[in-house]
């Protein structure tokens, strides 16, 4: 970890929904411009680690420092107030509305003035589209464009770009390619990695481990609800993150000769056979 | 009344639509309201035609289908955006007699004036409104079941009610002869509630299209988690809509008294349905997240048609129901198709 202060830190927190423990004792930091891979099978506590993190639900114990200070959030609204933007599987997009729509839900970019304050189409389009093309989507050409008809990646993508433009600071990314074909989660690591070169702190939350080793500086394993183990970026191999992840050797071995690519790829997935 | 609003809406502004040159002909197509648009201009021209020779485009051949387009209409619309924002509501169809008698009892059995009446059936759809929305956000019930529960008990407690005041689930009112012309004239044939409905008609479509809000009763229908996190407040906007929808009803009922000079307490469950089938047949998606108000308007009018002006022609009046039934269906399945051009329309070219 860096010597600078962390932008969101978890000291011991707990989680637990009555009599059931969640989450225990789960303490982890991300600074700016660097990516934290949260690992972990299904039901191991990632969903409620992230609504902990989102503002959603509040830690039964334990802290959560931001830049430092003692913050708790009482509101997904709050949370986002101070810079922790969340975005889910599906990209919390809206299929059957424009690119533009989509970009300032919430936050329309208005023109003339009360009672005939109208939605300014032109400047949040091309608002939208020159985001969406910093990032590196330059499919997307035009904000009319319903979002119904850009791929998934795209999608993702969109709600990303939307995130960094609206000034977050800490972005949560919860299985954004575990929806997604190989050429589409390229693209959404991709994203990832100009996001952390924007200076955002990314939490990036995935169980493929190959999609965390092309991005992450930094990793922390969950199971049933603690962290199993936090390592830095080159201290543990594929197959031991895996091993840690499924707790068994087949996993490795299954996975092991896919993860040949990344390595020498430089994270890249082989193009598409012609 | 033309398509024109709704077209330049949806037409891209930077770059005109390859291929198909000029106006954008695209642009029109990807407008859930073409469809919508299509069908009346079917349905006008083939009543036109067998409607010829009996009056179909005499004044009051017009007039009458026009006439109850409007009271439709003046609901129907709301009703669009609560299926637009993924909700449903039938209350409707006790809203309205609730609102007329409301009307009734005030002004005209305890001789208030006229705009008390009035305001009193506006505060009574707000209540109902209110109720439904409120028991919607708050629990898992479908909206469906939640008017239909409150359709039942409004309609029961307009009667009791009536009974109770007036004695009666029948009155007569007469407004004076400002209310009259503002509320229940004739212009050429026209009742006041076809302007009133023209101005909601602008009113509507600002709100849906051109102001930032709009886009946030499309949000519910389309994706109501992503909503809330977008930070829209999801539960106060589907209140304000329901609130909207029933106070919409309480004023057409208002409306129907002033013009008619009479209310009746019956729940008007026909009205149930030509509001839901005109809000299709307009174009708007069943499950919520697509539809615009021009496209309702062309439903309420093609529904109107239908309905009301088969008198007009040659058409066996027997066949209206099948008619309708029959656009239904066809509206169902071009909504499908309307919304598969308009995911896959661009305007650029795409690879």
């Amino acid at each position: 970890m860096s010597d600078k202060q962390p932008v969101l830190e978890l000291r011991n927190v707990d989680k637990s929904f009555g009599p059931i423990d969640v989450l225990h004792e789960i303490s982890l930091k991300v600074g700016e411009g660097e990516v934290l891979c949260l690992l972990g099978d299904n039901g191991a506590g990632k969903s409620t680690l992230i609504k902990t993190l989102a503002g959603v639900h509040q830690p039964t114990n334990g802290e959560i420092f931001m830049d430092g200070e003692l913050t708790t959030f009482s509101s997904p609204r709050e949370a986002q107030e101070r810079g922790i933007a969340t975005v889910h599987q599906f990209g919390g997009t809206y299929p059957l509305m424009s690119v533009g729509h989509n970009f300032f839900m919430g936050m329309e970019p208005t023109k003339g003035f009360w009672p005939f304050k109208v939605y300014d189409r032109e400047k949040a389009n091309r608002i939208a589209v020159e985001e969406v093309q910093k990032m590196g989507i330059t499919r997307i050409t035009d904000g009319d464009r319903l979002v119904g008809g850009l791929s998934g990646g795209e999608r993702q993508s969109l709600a990303i770009a939307r995130a960094v433009y609206f000034g977050a600071r800490v972005l949560i990314l919860d299985e954004p390619t575990a929806a997604l074909g190989v050429k589409q989660a390229a693209h959404v690591l991709r994203i990832v990695n100009e996001a952390k070169k924007r200076g955002l702190a990314v939490i990036f939350i995935t169980h493929q481990v190959m999609h965390a080793m092309a991005v992450g500086d930094h990793f922390a394993v969950l199971i049933r609800g603690a962290i199993a183990a936090d390592f830095r970026k080159g201290d543990k191999t594929r197959e031991e993150i895996a091993d840690l992840m499924a707790g068994g050797e087949s996993m490795a071995d299954l996975e092991a000769n896919i993860e040949g690519y990344m390595e020498t790829h430089e994270g890249h997935v082989p193009p598409p056979a012609h | 009344m033309t398509d024109t609003t709704s077209i330049s809406n949806s037409e891209p502004a930077p770059k005109p639509a390859p291929a198909s040159g000029g106006f954008s002909f695209g642009a029109f197509f990807r407008s859930p309201a073409a469809g919508a648009f299509m069908g009346f201009v079917v349905v006008f021209v083939v009543f036109a035609i067998f409607g010829f020779s009996r009056n179909f485009l005499s004044i009051p051949g017009i007039t009458t289908w026009v006439n109850f387009a409007s009271l439709v209409g003046i609901i129907a619309i709301p009703v669009g955006f609560l299926m637009i924002a993924g909700e449903l509501d039938i209350s409707t169809g006790a809203v309205l007699p609730a609102g007329a008698m409301t009307v009734a009892i005030l002004s005209g059995h305890y001789e208030l004036p006229v705009l008390v009446g009035i305001l009193g059936a506006l505060c009574v759809g707000a209540i109902v409104g209110f109720i439904n929305g409120f028991i919607v956000t708050r629990t898992q019930v479908p909206s469906f079941i939640v008017t239909l529960a409150t359709l039942f008990a409004v309609a029961g407690l307009t009667l009791y009610l009536s009974i109770l005041f007036i004695n009666n689930t029948n009155s007569f009112y007469h407004a004076p002869d400002w209310a009259k012309t503002l509320f229940g004239g004739k212009v050429f044939g026209f009742n006041s509630s076809v302007f009133w409905w023209i101005g909601l008609v602008a009113a509507f479509y600002f709100f849906l299209h051109k102001s930032p809000k709009g886009a946030w009763v499309f949000a519910l229908g389309g994706d109501q988690e992503s909503a809330r996190n977008a930070g829209i407040p999801v539960n106060r906007l589907k209140i304000g809509l329901f609130m909207l929808c029933s106070t919409c009803a309480a004023f057409a009922g208002a409306l129907q008294v002033i013009t008619f000079n009479s209310a009746t307490s019956q729940a008007n469950f026909g009205l149930i349905f030509n509001t839901i089938i005109s809000v299709v047949v307009g174009g708007v998606l069943l499950t919520g997240g697509f539809g615009t108000v021009m496209g309702i308007v062309f439903g309420v009018l093609t529904l109107a048609i239908v309905t009301q002006a088969i008198g007009f022609t040659e058409i066996d009046r027997n066949l209206s129901f099948l008619i309708i039934g029959v656009m239904l269906l066809i509206a169902v399945l071009m909504n499908d198709t309307f919304r598969n051009i308009a995911t896959s329309w661009s305007t650029s070219k795409k690879k």
